[in-house]
C-alpha cells in the first residue's frame, strides 16, 4: 500500500497488531523490503510472521532443490512430489507465502547472492540470512555496511534443539521517553567481523556456553572448506581438537564449552519444528534494545533465550 | 465453536480471506492436512462446555492442549482434566507476553490451584445513581441498557433504580422501552436516549444533597446533540443485502474502527445501531451477544508459544517429568527473553484439585438461592451445571432429563431465600455443590451474617477458604478479570487467562529518527545501555526454583 494513510482494509486486517505498536509502526512495517537467504524451517517461520504482519516487500533467494530435510521442518513446502518437482526452495515458498497475504508482495531472487552487488542490495531495508559459511556472511554483513542507506542486517541459524541470531542495525537512533523529557540515543552496532573477534575471555563471564560452541563449529567448518552444517559425528575428535586449541588461544577454561554440546551441534544438524517457530518468532521482534547476540539453547528440559549484550 | 474473522487473519495463518465466517476447527484441520497429509484430525465445531465432551471423552487422550480464550472454559477443561487424569498444557498470550503452563494431576498445581481474580462487581448505586469512574459506565451500558433494549423482557433491572425513586410509577418507566408498532425508529431511540441522557439525569439532580460534594451530570437531549433527522425512511426502507453483516459503523460511513467518535457521531450510532438490530434479517442476531474484549494479539508472540506448548507435549508424551512453566517476558531479565519456572506441587486448599471445603459469610433471611447459584456456584466455582444439595435434600439441579414437577419444585426455590427453602440453610449448614460432568464436587459450610459493606461487598456473599487472589495493585482501569500477578524476585509475570493483559496499556513506541524498519518493539530498556555486568546463570541446565506461595526465596540447583 503506498498511500500515507493505511487502507480501510489494511486497518481491518491488521486491527490487532495496530494495537499493540500503533497505527504509524503499522506504516512504516508496510514500506519495508525485506531480503531473505537460506529457505529451512526458522526462515520460513519468519516469513510467515512479517508477511502476516504487512511488510511491503519480501525477496526470496535459495536455489536449492526440495529435500527430505526441508520437507521435516518447512511447513511452507507442500508434501506433494509432482508441486514440487522443477521448482526451486525460494520458488515454493513464495507460492505458498503470497497466500498468507495477498497484499504483500512476495518475490525470488535466482543466483548467488554472494555474487550480487551493492545496488542489488540497496533495494533493501532488511537483509536475513541463514544457512551461511562463515565468509558469506561477514561478506553479506560487509555489503550492507558500505551502502549509504542503512540496512539492518540479521543472520540466523538452527541447529537441533539450538539456535543463534545476529543482529546489525548499524548506527540506530532512536529516543527514549524519560519522565523529565526526552532523550536522544545512539547504538552503534559491531560488524559480524567484530563481534566475532571479540576476545572470549573480555566477554561478560557467564555468557552462554553455546555462543562458544558455535564459534568453535564455525571455524571448523571454515577451516574445512565446508558448506554450512556439511558436519557429522566423524568429525568431532577434529572438533573438539579445535576446540582445545581456541580455548588456548583465547584464553578460555576449556569447561566453558562442554564437550557433550559440542557433539549434540554436530550431530543435530537438522532443525526441530518448535524450536524454529520459537527464534523465527524472536527474530521478528528482535528490537532496539543493544542485543547483538542472541543464543537459544533448549534442551527439551529447559527452554532458556539468553542473550549476549553488546 | 468460533467462526473466523477477518481480524483473525494476521495471525491464525491458517486461515485465508475467503475462510471468513467458516468454522475455525474445520478450516484449521483442513489446512494442517495440506502439509501433512498422514494425520488423524477429527473437529468439532462446538462449545467445549457441551455435555458430550464429559470424562470418557476426555480420557481418549494422552494430553491436551487448550488454546481458549476466556476463563470460565479453561477451568471447565481442567476439571475434566483432572477428572480424567490427563495431562493439560495451558497457554496464553496478548501483545508481546504469553505463557506456557503445564498442569499433571498429583504432580505439579492444577490450573486453578494459583487464583485468577474475578471480574470486578460494583454496586448497582454507585452505576445508576453516582458513577464516577470509566468502567462504571461501561459496566451501566453493558449490564443495564443493553440488557434492557435487548434481553429478557422478564429480567429484573435496575435500570431505573435511583436512590430515591419511591415516589415513581415502575409502570410508566417501563413503557419508555416498549415501542409501538409503528413508531418511527429513530424517534423510538431518541425517546430511549432522552430517557436515560436526559430526564433521568434530571431526576437524579434534584436529590440536592447526593451533588453536594461531586460534580453535578450534565442532563442531554437528541434534540440538542443532533437537531436534524437522521433519515426520511421509516423502518425497513434501507436494508443491507443479506450478506454483509448489519454495521451501523458501515451505513454511516464511518470507516476507521479506531477513530475516537464525538459526542454527535456516538448519537448516531446509537440511533442507527437500534435501528438495524430491530429491522435486521440477520439470523445471527438471535444469537446476540456482547463483543468480549478485544486482545491485541502478533503473529509472533503466538510462534513464540506454540513452539514452547509443543517442547512441553512433547515432555508429557516421553514422560519425562521435567516440566517447565515458560513465561515471555517484555523486558529481558537476567539477559532471558523467556523464564521457565519449575511447577509448583498442588496447592493443599484447593478447593478443585485438593477438595478442600469453602465457607460462605451470608445472610439466610436475605439472600435467596438465586443470588447463590449465580454469584457463588456459577461465577465464583465456574460450575456449569450444579447439583446443589443439603444433606439429602436436592435444592437444586441442572439437567436434561428433569421432570416438570422437579423443575417446578427447583425454580420456585431459587426465589426463596435460604432460611426458608424446603431444608432451611441456615448458619452451621453444610451444602454441598456439584457439576457432574466437571466431576468436582464442592462443599460449603454456611456462616449467617447479617451486615455486609456495600462498597466492598456487593454481593452480601463471603467466600472463604476460597484461595484468594493478591490484592490488585494496579489502579483498576478495567472491569475485566485479569490474570493473577505472581512476583517472582523482581519481576512481575502476569498470567494471561482470558486473553487481556495489563489494563489498557497501549505501548508507547521510541520515536526513530528516520530509516528503522521494523518497528515491533518494546520500550527500551532505560538501563539497557549502562547495564553493568550481569551474573548469567552458568549452566544453561540451572533450575530458578521459587518457595511456594510468595516466599522471596530462589535457590539455584543444578539438575542431575
Amino acid at each position: 500500500m503506498n498511500g500515507e494513510e493505511l487502507t480501510e482494509q489494511e486497518t481491518a486486517l491488521y486491527d490487532r497488531q495496530i494495537r499493540v505498536w500503533g497505527a504509524d509502526a503499522q506504516r512504516r512495517l508496510s514500506k519495508s523490503h525485506i531480503l531473505v537467504y537460506g529457505m529451512k524451517g526458522t526462515i520460513a517461520e519468519f516469513c510467515k510472521n512479517i508477511v502476516l504482519a504487512g511488510v511491503g516487500s519480501l525477496t526470496l533467494v535459495d536455489d536449492r532443490d526440495v529435500s527430505e530435510e526441508a520437507l521435516s521442518a518447512n511447513f511452507l513446502i507442500p508434501p506433494d512430489e509432482s508441486v514440487c518437482r522443477g521448482k526451486t526452495l525460494a520458488e515454493l515458498c513464495c507460492d505458498s507465502l503470497r497466500e498468507f497475504n495477498p497484499m504483500v508482495r512476495v518475490s525470488v531472487e535466482k543466483g548467488d547472492l554472494a555474487s550480487l552487488g551493492a545496488e542489488f542490495f540497496d533495494k533493501f531495508d532488511v537483509v536475513v540470512i541463514s544457512c551461511c559459511s562463515l565468509a558469506t556472511k561477514k561478506l553479506i554483513n560487509e555489503k550492507c555496511r558500505k551502502l549509504s542507506k542503512r540496512v539492518s542486517f540479521y543472520t540466523v541459524d538452527c541447529r537441533d534443539c539450538c539456535g543463534e541470531i545476529f543482529v546489525d542495525l548499524q548506527k540506530y537512533n532512536y529516543a527514549k521517553k524519560k519522565t523529565d523529557g526526552t532523550t536522544e540515543s545512539e547504538l552503534q552496532y559491531p560488524s559480524f567481523q567484530e563481534a566475532i573477534s571479540v576476545p572470549w575471555k573480555s566477554l561478560r563471564p557467564k555468557v552462554s556456553k553455546l555462543y562458544f560452541a558455535m564459534r568453535v563449529i564455525e571455524r571448523f567448518e571454515e577451516a574445512e572448506k565446508r558448506k554450512p552444517r556439511e558436519i557429522s559425528i566423524e568429525d568431532l575428535p577434529a572438533v573438539l581438537k579445535l576446540k582445545k586449541e581456541l580455548c588456548e588461544e583465547q584464553s578460555l577454561n576449556e569447561s566453558h564449552i562442554p564437550d557433550t554440546l559440542l557433539e549434540r551441534l554436530v550431530m543435530g544438524a537438522k532443525e526441530f519444528p518448535p524450536v524454529c517457530a520459537i527464534i523465527g518468532g524472536t527474530l521478528g521482534q528482535v528490537n532496539s534494545s543493544s542485543v547483538y547476540f542472541l543464543v537459544f539453547f533448549f534442551n527439551v528440559r529447559q527452554p532458556s533465550l539468553i542473550y549476549v549484550e553488546h | 465453536m468460533d467462526t473466523i474473522e477477518v481480524s483473525n487473519l494476521n495471525r491464525q495463518f491458517l486461515f485465508r480471506q475467503s475462510h471468513v465466517g467458516q468454522s475455525k476447527a474445520k478450516v484449521a484441520r483442513d489446512a494442517v492436512l495440506r502439509f501433512r497429509p498422514h494425520i488423524s484430525i477429527t473437529p468439532y465445531h462446538a462449545n467445549v462446555k457441551d455435555s458430550n465432551f464429559n470424562v470418557n471423552f476426555f480420557k481418549q487422550f494422552n494430553v491436551v492442549l487448550n488454546g481458549l480464550d476466556n476463563l470460565d472454559a479453561r477451568r471447565h477443561v481442567n476439571r475434566l482434566c483432572l477428572a480424567a487424569e490427563v495431562p493439560l498444557v495451558e497457554s496464553g498470550t496478548t501483545g508481546f507476553l504469553g505463557q506456557v503452563t503445564v498442569h499433571v494431576k498429583g504432580k505439579t498445581e492444577c490450573y486453578e490451584c494459583q487464583p485468577k481474580p474475578a471480574p470486578k462487581t460494583y454496586p448497582v448505586c454507585t452505576i445508576t445513581s453516582t458513577p464516577s469512574k470509566f468502567v462504571h459506565c461501561i459496566v451501566w451500558a453493558k449490564d443495564l441498557l443493553f440488557a434492557k433494549l435487548f434481553g429478557d423482557k422478564n429480567q429484573e433491572n435496575d435500570l431505573n433504580v435511583r436512590s430515591n425513586d419511591s415516589c415513581s410509577s415502575s409502570e410508566n418507566k417501563n413503557n419508555v422501552f416498549e415501542r409501538s408498532d409503528d413508531e418511527d425508529w429513530e424517534q423510538y431511540g431518541r425517546r430511549i436516549y432522552d430517557h436515560v441522557f436526559g430526564y433521568n439525569i434530571e431526576l437524579a439532580l434534584s436529590d440536592e444533597e447526593t451533588w453536594k460534594n461531586r460534580t453535578k451530570p450534565r442532563p442531554m437531549y437528541s434534540r440538542d446533540v443532533l437537531p436534524d433527522k437522521m433519515t426520511q425512511q421509516n423502518g425497513n426502507a434501507d436494508k443491507t443485502d443479506d450478506l454483509s453483516p448489519a454495521s451501523a459503523m458501515a451505513s454511516l460511513g464511518l470507516k476507521n474502527p479506531q477513530d475516537i467518535w464525538c459526542l454527535m457521531e456516538n448519537t448516531r450510532v446509537f440511533l442507527e445501531a437500534l435501528k438495524l438490530f430491530f429491522t435486521s434479517r440477520k439470523k445471527e442476531i438471535g444469537n446476540l451477544s456482547i463483543a468480549g474484549n478485544i486482545v491485541h494479539a502478533v503473529a509472533t508472540t503466538n510462534a513464540i508459544v506454540a513452539g514452547l506448548i509443543v517442547i512441553e507435549a512433547i515432555k508429557v508424551l516421553k514422560k519425562d517429568g521435567c516440566y517447565r512453566m515458560t513465561y515471555c517476558l517484555e523486558h529481558p531479565s537476567k539477559k532471558m527473553l523467556l523464564m521457565p519456572v519449575e511447577p509448583f506441587e498442588p496447592n493443599k486448599s484447593c478447593c478443585v484439585c485438593s477438595q478442600t471445603p469453602l465457607s460462605l459469610e451470608i445472610n439466610t433471611h436475605r439472600s435467596k438461592l438465586r443470588d447463590f447459584v449465580e454469584k457463588i456456584v456459577k461465577a465464583k466455582l465456574g460450575m456449569n451445571s450444579p447439583l446443589i444439595m443439603c444433606g439429602l435434600a436436592l435444592l437444586y439441579e441442572v439437567g436434561d432429563d428433569l421432570e416438570k414437577d422437579m423443575i417446578e419444585n427447583y425454580t420456585a426455590n431459587l426465589e426463596k431465600v435460604l432460611s426458608e427453602l424446603p431444608s432451611p440453610v441456615t448458619g452451621g449448614t453444610m451444602l454441598t455443590v456439584e457439576d457432574l460432568q466437571q466431576e468436582f464436587t464442592c462443599n460449603i459450610y454456611i456462616k449467617h451474617r447479617e451486615e455486609f459493606d456495600e462498597e466492598k461487598e456487593p454481593d452480601e456473599m463471603v467466600l472463604s477458604g476460597w484461595t484468594q487472589a493478591p490484592p490488585e495493585k494496579k489502579d483498576d482501569k478495567t472491569s475485566n478479570g485479569n490474570g493473577a500477578s505472581t512476583s517472582k524476585k523482581d519481576i512481575e509475570v502476569k498470567e494471561i487467562s482470558d486473553g487481556t493483559a495489563s489494563p489498557g496499556k497501549k505501548r508507547k513506541l521510541p520515536e526513530f529518527s528516520e530509516g528503522c524498519t521494523l518497528d515491533q518493539s518494546n520500550d527500551a530498556d532505560e538501563t539497557m545501555n549502562h547495564k553493568k555486568i550481569q551474573k548469567l546463570d552458568d549452566d544453561d541446565d540451572d533450575l530458578v526454583m521459587l518457595d511456594h506461595w510468595g516466599k522471596d526465596t530462589s535457590k539455584k540447583q543444578r539438575s542431575q
